[in-house]
């Protein structure tokens, strides 16, 4: 029986960025798939990278560790990774882990491209 | 204290397919809030459980997916009103006091699963069962509020 489920994640490319919209729970099951699709775009890239949580109402520390390691990722690249759309429930796993003023973390697209 | 019974009100046996994890919190969030736990409360309990089983299944198991998970659960009453959830694996033992979470300020993917646990419960335990395998007792009150998260985070065990 497989042990990972596939993660729905949209994207979307425009001047101001890379918009990836994950879409679901993201948890043990499909935390592996996550950190696939994110190292698709993370990679070897030079635009920066917004990271739409609006539709994951769920994330445990798995979601949370593929999320810092794409940080880790753009840190080396220099390239810039903000979140924004958070759901109360996913802000406050950030908040236990005291990752909150670690990443950018917007409300809005529109406030994720201030710096 | 509250006399626990015996006998759990609610017993689960799964098998370690993290495909299981979502179906397991959706009933953690039912049976929590029926015991009189708000919203908040009842995700952060949910969210215990679901990093105890996502532990088991990726350091206990390996990953593996067909090793036995067992979860107890009695919903507490009088003076100590809230839950109690034991979740007891087969999987190779380890020095309780070996389990611990990462440093916070060390930023880095992995090891926030035990930090997140102790931060939302009350109670957290690490034991060796008697034959093979961990037990994790977690433990949530109601009324309590969630630990001040200034605070020093370690369990009670």
């Amino acid at each position: 029986m497989s042990s990972q489920q596939n993660i729905e994640v949209e994207t979307e490319t425009l001047p101001a960025g890379i918009v990836l919209r994950p879409k679901g729970d993201i948890d043990l099951s499909r935390a592996p798939a996550f950190r696939v699709e994110i190292a698709k775009w993370v990679k070897d890239n030079s635009s920066p990278v917004f990271i739409d949580l609006s539709q994951v109402p769920y994330m445990d520390s798995s979601g949370v560790a593929t999320l810092v390691e794409a940080l880790q990722m753009t840190n080396r690249s220099g390239v810039r990774l903000a979140l924004f759309g958070m759901q109360e429930r996913v802000r406050s796993i950030f908040e236990i882990a005291r990752l909150d003023t670690v990443f950018r973390i917007a409300e809005t697209f529109e406030q994720a491209q201030e710096d | 204290m509250t006399p626990l019974s015996d006998t759990p009100d609610v017993q689960i046996d799964l098998t370690s397919n993290p495909k299981y994890l979502a179906s397991v919190r959706g009933m953690i969030l039912a049976l929590t809030q029926t015991a009189g736990f708000d919203v908040v409360e009842s995700g952060h309990i949910a969210l215990a459980v679901d990093e105890t089983l996502a532990n088991i299944i990726r350091h206990g198991y390996q990953l593996q997916t067909d090793k036995p998970i067992h979860i107890s659960i009695w919903l507490l009453e009088d003076e100590e009103a809230g839950v109690k959830i034991v979740i007891e694996d087969e999987a190779v033992q380890i020095d309780p006091e070996a389990i611990s979470g990462r440093d916070l300020d060390d930023i880095k993917p992995g090891g926030l699963g035990v930090h997140i646990i102790n931060d939302v419960m009350c109670e957290c335990t690490f034991e060796k069962r008697k034959t093979k395998g961990m037990r994790v007792t977690l433990k949530k009150h109601l009324k309590s509020k969630t630990k001040d998260r200034t605070e020093n985070t370690t369990s009670s065990h």
